[in-house]
């Protein structure tokens, strides 16, 4: 694939921005040539660093902590880079199997899968247990991408049924494992799709209003005893604060006491005296608002947002509808994880186990995001290619 | 709608150099679309992050100074430190109530690593645990705050504190902790006046102030730690420490210490005390030995006694049912509690009264024929106790011989409600005030007690037995040696306290008890007082003195006065058989005194349950404890030359 493709293209299809431009990207940039996007890149980075800081207080100086979860950035940033160079129609033609792969993969766990607190989640692959859910968070606006690319757009009704199916598919199968927070990120990452894909406005009021509607029944026939007494502890912390309502008490304490400069680094005593639970994972954003304050807050929240704006800037200057709508997809999934997080810690949401992206410690969702930004940077470079 | 306004122009507009895309598509207007919703996106997340910024803002900014409160008090814990109980000694400063270092094994439940059961078990290899402690264990645990710990077994040995610690480490949650536990030196030796602490019950709870007692575990149970708890518990201080969430102490920030309870010394002497146990020997019965100078205790014995260690800690089920059961009842206070007739010993008192009303003088005398009757009611016999009678007997004989109808006579003619009202004097019928808790008023009846106990009318006869201590009169020892010592200072009464001297904190300055003077009885002739302060030494030294026994190889004098108390109602003509009849309906035998006569320094009552006579049993028990008395006090003058 070389520039010359470049010339068979009609430019009217161009953005206006390109022109303004300087394409391609390369020489230039010594990181656009490993088809990386420099701010991107410099975004990740930041919380990637803002993170291993956080965690070296949260884990209460633990360096072999920190050494691991950088280890597991490492490994982030090598998928990242990965992802990056495949070229976009091999990802492009791949994805109807890598959804089918990832829909047998949730069948295999619900009957081969392990069990770890009361949920099979994991394929024990002998080395390495793998989470096939995790697959799914890419594979399902992939193959969105892949359908609504192949049918104009906004979609009619037909290949919107078709379209919520195959949202539908690995939702329920994961929800059967049960997982609720990561099938209500698919779910969610199906709804942006549509939203992107030009779904009318009508329509979603519509399914707003029937999503009102079957909530009731949703409670009380999909979720379990522990999911309902998580949503019962989130309107109602004070209940029982000494069980389920412990962690969002003792997290919005942090916060709250951390006041608008913070105490300061390793000097937060509801994480360092161990009041608050899950500190190091899915509770890291407490500690650091502890710690750092509101300005902080705004800092660490600003470096998201800058990734978002800029997520989304890529995805506009994508060359085709499949990269639009799955670049828009991505960078969303990615906006929901921190929004999800910091309003569940802050106790906006109910707590639904989703950690902070790049912050909290952790392997499989990192891997996941940032294959995700593997991909987003693949469509940023490889604008003209595909 | 635009979308369908754009879809209807994708129909149009096809383009044909595109063959790849499908049909239907125009790839200006998903552009644009799909650009229009990807803005949309951006607002929607805008919009949710000034959602969540609000959300911080509020936290961190308007409701800061309310976390921070929460936050200091998650890691802020007040705690308890609860103050060194006060010792108890002796007037000679011997050791009665002290505390010893002990280790207790702790539990902290939420830090086990297994069940409770299984650590149980574990722990079975290293020290001795019985269902007993468990039991206790469980209890303990009901209403205790998270993350503290409870204890499972007290007193840890040695051996157990050395073998525990080695193993400790394999087991969280498990804690050895030091403490100060009661310990009774002496054993029983004073159990009935010293008493005990136990661990604070649910009633307890209820009254004390829970402020002082917030880092207590024990509390007075009975005797003197019971009523001078306030005075030997102390003040209790506070630390305010730095926890982490499971309650570990990282650093105490400040620290306001305890005020530990006072020393108090008692007026026993631990060596009288210990003299009249040994004079009671096996048998069940009372001593109280008081100075009547100023109603200081010296002797406060009853028998059989018990340890009062078993209770500190929680008394076993066994042990509780032995000593609940036994048919002697240990655990009775028969000194301050057991209520028995006088017998003949109110006799001395009862000529007071006489004297004091004008029925008796020096030259009353009376004719014994070994039995009284009645005016007009020859049938019914009041017998003396010698049934060939007494002949012709003043008052020195009557009390020197203990004649019987001297007093039928004298309680005939004074009549009921006068000898009620001159007996009270003596403090019978009411409680002494002794600083103990519980103490018994024992009676004087009188036909208005009747009416409104029993509802009955008196009758005279009632009056006549009355006389000699019988019938419905009940006196305890205390207020038996209380009457004496009355009698001793010539009707000046002093409370009877055992609380000789306080002694603050850290063993600095004492507080010596001022005696407290009570109403004296209402008889004021030296004269009469002398009189029957003979009549009491005859007793002892006269020829024909029931107690002449007693009075064998005296340096000193007694004055005294026995007697027998009877348990059970003899009829009109029968016999009393000692050998016929089951021990407890024996008679009680009885014995007052005090000594030196002309000067006395010591006054005391006796009882023997079911011993008999009083002359037989009981006078040689105060015999006993007086010579050993006077040994002392010799050795104290000795020492002090």
């Amino acid at each position: 694939m070389g520039i010359s493709d470049y010339g068979s293209r009609p430019l009217i299809f161009l953005n206006e921005r390109s022109a303004i431009d300087p394409d391609p990207p390369v020489a230039l940039d010594p990181l656009a040539r490993l088809h990386l996007d420099t701010p991107l890149l410099l975004g990740l980075l930041s919380v990637a660093l803002i993170g291993l800081v956080v965690l070296y207080s949260s884990s209460q100086q633990d360096v072999q902590l920190v050494l691991r979860q950088a280890a597991h950035l490492g490994l982030g940033f090598m998928v990242l880079v990965a992802v990056a160079q495949v070229p976009l129609r091999y990802l492009r033609r791949l994805t109807p199997w890598l959804y089918a792969a990832g829909i047998g993969l949730l069948i295999a766990v619900l009957l081969f899968g392990t069990v770890r607190q009361g949920a099979q989640r994991w394929l024990n692959l002998g080395i390495v247990q793998f989470q096939p859910s995790e697959l799914m968070k890419l594979a399902v606006p992939m193959m969105l991408a892949w359908y609504f690319t192949s049918k104009p757009l906004p979609p009619r009704w037909p290949y919107l049924i078709v379209s919520v199916v195959i949202i539908a598919l690995p939702v329920v199968l994961i929800l059967k494992q049960p997982d609720l927070g990561t099938a209500l990120l698919v779910a969610m990452t199906g709804a942006v799709m549509l939203f992107l894909a030009g779904v009318s406005w009508r329509l979603i009021a519509l399914l707003a209003a029937l999503l009102a509607a079957i909530a009731p029944l949703f409670w009380q026939l999909v979720m379990r005893d522990y999911q309902r007494q998580r949503v019962l502890t989130f309107l109602h912390p004070e209940s029982d604060p000494l069980g389920a309502g412990w962690n969002i008490i003792q997290s919005k304490i942090a916060i709250g006491s951390g006041g608008l400069y913070g105490k300061g680094w390793l000097n937060g005593t509801q994480s360092q005296l161990e009041f608050l639970p899950e500190s190091s994972t899915d509770f890291i954003f407490a500690v650091f608002a502890e710690e750092f304050g509101l300005i902080g807050v705004c800092i660490l929240v600003g470096v998201y947002l800058f990734l978002v704006i800029r997520g989304l800037l890529i995805a506009m200057r994508a060359k085709n509808t499949y990269s639009r709508l799955l670049a828009g997809s991505l960078i969303m999934i990615f906006f929901i994880y921190v929004f999800v997080n910091m309003g569940m810690v802050s106790g906006l949401l109910p707590v639904v186990g989703l950690p902070l992206p790049l912050v909290s410690y952790g392997g499989t969702a990192l891997v996941t995001i940032m294959a995700g930004f593997g991909m987003l940077m693949n469509i940023a470079t490889h604008r003209f290619r595909t | 709608m635009k979308q369908h306004h754009a879809h209807g122009q994708a129909v149009a507009t096809v383009d044909a150099k595109e063959p790849k895309l499908p049909r239907g598509r125009n790839i200006r207007v998903e552009h644009q679309l799909t650009k229009r919703r990807l803005v949309w996106v951006l607002v929607l997340a805008c919009t949710a992050l000034l959602l969540l910024g609000s959300r911080m803002a509020q936290l961190q900014v308007m409701q800061h100074e309310h976390f921070t409160t929460l936050s200091d008090g998650n890691r802020m814990r007040l705690q308890p430190l609860p103050p060194t109980r006060g010792l108890i000694f002796d007037r000679n400063g011997v050791l009665l109530a002290g505390n010893l270092p002990s280790h207790r094994l702790e539990i902290t439940r939420e830090q086990l690593e297994q069940s409770f059961d299984d650590t149980v078990q574990q722990l079975r290899d290293l020290v001795a645990i019985e269902p007993v402690d468990v039991d206790r264990f469980r209890r303990l645990s009901r209403n205790r705050a998270p993350y503290s710990g409870v204890p499972l077994r007290f007193n840890l040995s040695e051996d157990e504190v050395a073998r525990l610690s080695v193993n400790l480490h394999r087991m969280p949650g498990v804690r050895i902790e030091a403490d100060l536990t009661r310990h009774y030196p002496l054993g029983p030796q004073a159990v009935h006046t010293v008493g005990y602490v136990g661990r604070i019950d649910d009633r307890e709870m209820q009254i004390i102030d829970v402020r002082q007692y917030a880092g207590s575990t024990h509390i007075g149970k009975t005797g003197i730690e019971r009523s001078y708890e306030q005075l030997l518990h102390g003040r209790v201080g506070h630390q305010r420490v730095e926890t982490n969430a499971q309650g570990r102490v990282l650093r105490v920030l400040d620290k306001t210490p305890p005020v530990p309870g006072m020393n108090l010394y008692l007026s026993l002497d631990i060596r009288l005390q210990q003299y009249a146990k040994e004079a009671l020997g096996e048998q069940s019965g009372a001593v109280v030995a008081i100075d009547p100078r100023n109603g200081e205790v010296l002797a406060f014995v009853s028998t059989p006694d018990y340890d009062p260690n078993l209770f500190v800690n929680g008394i076993s089920h066994t042990d509780y049912r032995a000593l609940n059961t036994h048919p002697e009842r240990p655990l009775f206070n028969r000194a301050l509690l057991g209520a028995y007739p006088p017998g003949s010993t109110i006799k001395p008192m009862m000529s007071v009264a006489g004297f004091s009303t004008g029925v008796a003088d020096h030259n009353r005398s009376v004719f014994c024929p070994g039995f009284f009757t009645l005016p007009g009611q020859s049938s019914r016999r009041f017998r003396d106790w010698l049934r060939t009678g007494h002949g012709t007997v003043n008052m020195v004989r009557a009390v020197a011989e203990s004649c019987d109808v001297y007093y039928y006579q004298l309680a005939l003619d004074m009549g009921i409600e006068r000898m009620y009202e001159h007996l009270t004097q003596f403090g019978f019928s009411y409680t002494t005030g002794i600083d103990l808790v519980g103490e018994r008023a024992g009676l004087i009846p009188s036909p208005e007690w009747k009416r409104r106990v029993h509802n009955q009318p008196w009758y005279t006869g009632e009056t006549v037995i009355a006389g000699i201590g019988q019938g419905y009169m009940l006196t305890t020892p205390l207020q038996l040696a209380h009457a004496t010592a009355a009698l001793a200072m010539r009707g000046q009464r002093f409370r009877p306290r055992l609380l000789y001297a306080t002694q603050g904190q850290n063993g600095r300055g004492y507080a010596l008890t001022e005696p407290e003077l009570l109403p004296p009885v209402g008889y004021d002739d030296p004269t009469g007082w002398r009189y029957i302060n003979h009549s009491m030494i005859e007793v002892v030294h006269g020829r024909r003195g029931t107690a002449r026994r007693i009075g064998q190889g005296l340096d000193y004098q007694i004055a005294g006065k026995t007697g027998t108390s009877q348990v059970f109602g003899l009829g009109q003509d029968e016999e009393y058989d000692a050998g016929r009849l089951p021990r407890h309906l024996h008679d009680h035998a009885l014995f007052i005194a005090y000594a030196p006569a002309d000067q006395p320094q010591i006054a005391i009552a006796a009882i023997v349950e079911h011993g008999g006579g009083g002359s037989s049993v009981a006078a040689p028990v105060v015999r006993q404890i007086l010579d050993g008395y006077f040994r002392l006090w010799e050795q104290t003058a000795d020492l002090s030359q």
